[in-house]
């Protein structure tokens, strides 16, 4: 009995940005179906994964975390280094953690004398990624901006709070800007439309709709993504058609689930693949939602991702 | 696609009998377009308008029940592409294998695995549903002493899986009363095995080669009486199979197209030697479509981020999960420990609960019942106020654990902190961080 394959002609197409600067450079996004419909459209680029880099020393990481990254958790050039060198990594995203006022409170010239030696130091893109305050990452990553100003670097979170100074400087020193807003396909959409107004051109753009993992509210950053998908896609709305980048692996690895040893919670099994489970297995969820750039953290999860990317996208 | 209440009422012997308890047939239409009423209670309509009736009323995917029981799974039943439209309305049935060519130990082991492998979360027990057993020696007197060992052990659903119709046979009928899954029915042995679920009236799976090898043998099985049918298309590759549960789905809700209108059965186990890309391409069947997922072992690191993502992702849209009101005691707390509040939405209650945890600092955690609404919303809506809080406290029996009397607010309620001071009198009424990240900071610098 011959079945006629249902498919659905897509009026919008996922806009195509291309990350980085130089040889190395990451072009995202493209798609014309939804997520891997590949019998009736094309993902011209194959979602991409961004290695985790801290610039300061994690003190709460499960074991199984730390372990791929021993000795090198001291010094983000050396670390980002490693995520490239060893674990082939095709981005780097760079967390300025030491920033954070209700932490290390590292000031802002530090920071970004930290960013500039990475920036410096590697030639794959550098996402660098704030604290999500908005006086401080205005302040850090402003001046990021200007001292790597060749740079091209993929400068968040960008929210409606600091969009304007932060936008600002990214436009100025030629940035890309990830606009982030909190798991809202409206707030999204009229985040997109102000940073437009700024001046900040469409492929000088990124989207996080702010994720969780599993167990965590993934269910609500799963169906805000479908969201987006099904408006760039189907309903012509252009000001949701920017690549999607979803910051997972700090969501997943902090739950008290990643962390608790092996033997504390027999049911939970093994620790160290329980970690690389449900950071690989969130991302996958996301990948079927929309993801066009995840950064992650372990590199056993990474290769399980990458594998489910090829596999998907095999010809 | 479901009748209007005028097509309904086009179908109705519309002698405004009254009989129906609804003064006019126009009325019961339009109550039975709004799933109000049901068809019963007409004692006039023709059957020919009762089977048209029925038949447009039928899900455009049919559900299926697998077993009896406490452990009966329902599968199938789901009327949309996305969650956000509506919801997902049945979650996978989670499946272990188990071979007829396994070692003693090993079925033990695995069995073992099956029972002690659960969880529990906001209130519900997580685990597996199915125990697929493989006829993988060929001796049908092995794979019925292997069904008899597991249902003398475990009182889960089964999944009886053979080509061979002689030794389904004798599978489901060491095992007919727990309504197991036949698993296949292909296009060589099609008619036979038809002709035992339907004996059996047992669920019958197809197992393709291709989409339309699909639709010619569930056509076959329809056709011969056999309707509670589960698909299995054959791809065990990942994209053949992603592709093949999206297809199947959309051909079925949107086209309507009978023949797909059932559940899927996935295979995981049979896709990879690997254990954890097992995993992930079971997390995959999870979000897109898959009916059935059968893995080649169950360990708690596979099998809790599995049960919890399918949870999460079955999760009703316009329902958010909620958590049971009251005290909860974490790090081992004493009478000096302090106390804080928040709301009952699942989400909210897991992440400060995970937060006081990585604290390490022994606390109390007073959950209020806010109708699954996070504090702010609660807040705004008028649920997450002084004069609720306050009674709310009282009535907790926390006062009866410790010796002061201070209670710790989530910073998004501080203005409630005067009201609250006077609801409860001798309180002191401290105001918390906003952000459950920054509950460990705050709670080392209490005293």
């Amino acid at each position: 009995m011959p079945v006629e394959i249902p498919k659905i002609a897509y009026s919008g197409k996922v806009k195509e940005v291309t990350l980085g600067k130089g040889g190395k450079t990451v072009t995202v996004g493209g798609e014309t179906s939804y997520p891997f419909y590949l019998f009736e459209g094309a993902m011209t680029n194959k979602p991409k994964i961004a290695m985790e880099v801290w610039d300061c020393p994690p003190e709460d990481w499960a074991a199984a975390a730390l372990e791929p990254f021993a000795g090198v958790t001291g010094d983000p050039v050396a670390w980002a280094k490693k995520c490239i060198n060893d674990y082939g990594a095709e981005m780097i995203a760079l967390e300025l953690i030491s920033t954070d006022p209700n932490g290390l409170n590292r000031p802002a010239a530090e920071a970004a004398a930290v960013v500039k030696k990475v920036s410096d130091a590697i030639d794959v893109p550098l996402i660098v990624w704030g604290t999500a305050n908005h006086e401080k990452d205005t302040e850090v990553l402003r001046l990021v901006a200007e001292l790597c100003q060749d740079k091209r670097l993929i400068l968040g979170p960008v929210e409606e709070g600091d969009h304007k100074r932060i936008g600002a400087a990214s436009l100025a020193y030629h940035h890309t800007v990830i606009a982030s807003t909190p798991i809202d396909i409206n707030l999204a959409k009229q985040l997109n439309i102000l940073l437009g107004n700024l001046g900040v051109p469409d492929d000088l753009l990124v989207m996080d709709p702010t994720v969780s993992g599993i167990g965590y509210g993934i269910e609500y950053c799963y169906s805000v993504m479908e969201r987006m998908r099904m408006a760039g896609l189907t309903q012509q709305d252009e000001k949701l058609q920017f690549p999607i980048i979803c910051n997972i692996s700090k969501e997943t690895w902090k739950t008290k689930e990643a962390k608790s040893p092996t033997g504390e919670v027999p049911e939970l099994g093994e620790a160290r693949k329980r970690g690389i489970l449900l950071e690989a297995m969130s991302s996958v969820a996301l990948l079927m939602a929309g993801a066009d750039v995840l950064i992650m953290r372990h590199p056993e999860a990474i290769k399980l991702v990458r594998e489910m990317i090829a596999d998907l996208t095999a010809s | 696609m479901p009748l209007t209440g005028i097509e309904i009422f086009k179908l109705l012997p519309k002698t405004n009998c009254k009989e129906c308890g609804v003064p006019t047939c126009l009325a019961f239409a339009m109550s039975l377009a709004a799933s109000k009423a049901t068809l019963t209670a007409c004692p006039y309509v023709s059957a020919e308008a009762k089977a048209k009736l029925q038949e447009a009323s039928a899900p455009p995917i049919r559900v299926v029940n697998i077993g009896v029981g406490a452990r009966a799974l329902k599968v199938g039943g789901e009327t949309v592409m996305f969650r956000h439209e509506k919801r997902f309305e049945n979650p996978p049935g989670i499946s272990l294998l188990i071979k007829d060519t396994m070692s003693d130990a090993e079925v033990d082991a695995r069995l073992d695995r099956f029972i002690q492998l659960q969880y529990d979360r906001v209130g519900l027990t997580l685990r597996p549903e199915l125990i697929a057993l493989k006829a993988e020696s060929g001796d049908a007197g092995k794979f019925v002493a292997l069904v008899n060992k597991v249902k003398q052990k475990v009182d889960c659903s089964l999944i009886l899986m053979s080509d061979n119709p002689a030794i389904l046979t004798a599978g489901v009928k060491a095992s007919a009363e727990r309504k197991p899954l036949l698993y296949a029915a292909t296009k060589d042995n099609v008619d036979a095995v038809a002709a035992l679920a339907k004996e059996t009236a047992c669920p019958v799976a197809v197992k393709a080669t291709s989409l339309d090898e699909v639709a010619e043998l569930t056509d076959k099985l329809t056709k011969a009486g056999v309707n509670d049918i589960v698909i299995d298309s054959g791809a065990r590759t990942v994209r053949k199979a992603f592709e093949d549960q999206v297809i199947i789905r959309r051909a079925a809700l949107v086209k309507k197209f009978k023949p797909f209108g059932f559940p899927t059965i996935t295979f995981p186990a049979e896709m990879t030697d690997n254990p954890m890309k097992e995993a992930a391409i079971a997390a995959m069947f999870v979000a897109k479509y898959g009916g059935i997922i059968v893995l080649s072992d169950f360990q708690g690191e596979v099998l809790f981020p599995l049960l919890v993502e399918r949870l999460n992702i079955f999760t009703d849209p316009q329902r958010p999960l909620a958590t049971t009101q009251g005290i909860y005691e974490i790090n081992n707390p004493n009478e000096n420990s302090p106390v804080l509040l928040t709301s009952n939405f699942s989400l909210t209650y897991f992440i400060v609960s995970g937060e006081i945890e990585s604290s390490k600092v022994p606390s109390y955690l007073l959950v209020m019942d806010t109708e699954g609404l996070s504090v702010m919303t609660a807040w705004a809506a008028g649920k997450f106020v002084a004069d609720a809080i306050g009674p709310f406290v009282k009535k907790s029996g926390i006062a009866d654990k410790i010796k002061h009397r201070k209670l710790i607010i989530p910073g998004y309620a501080a203005t409630e902190s005067g009201g609250l001071e006077e609801e409860l009198s001798g309180w002191e009424i401290l105001i918390g961080p906003r952000e459950g990240s920054l509950i460990p900071a705050y709670l080392k610098t209490w005293k």
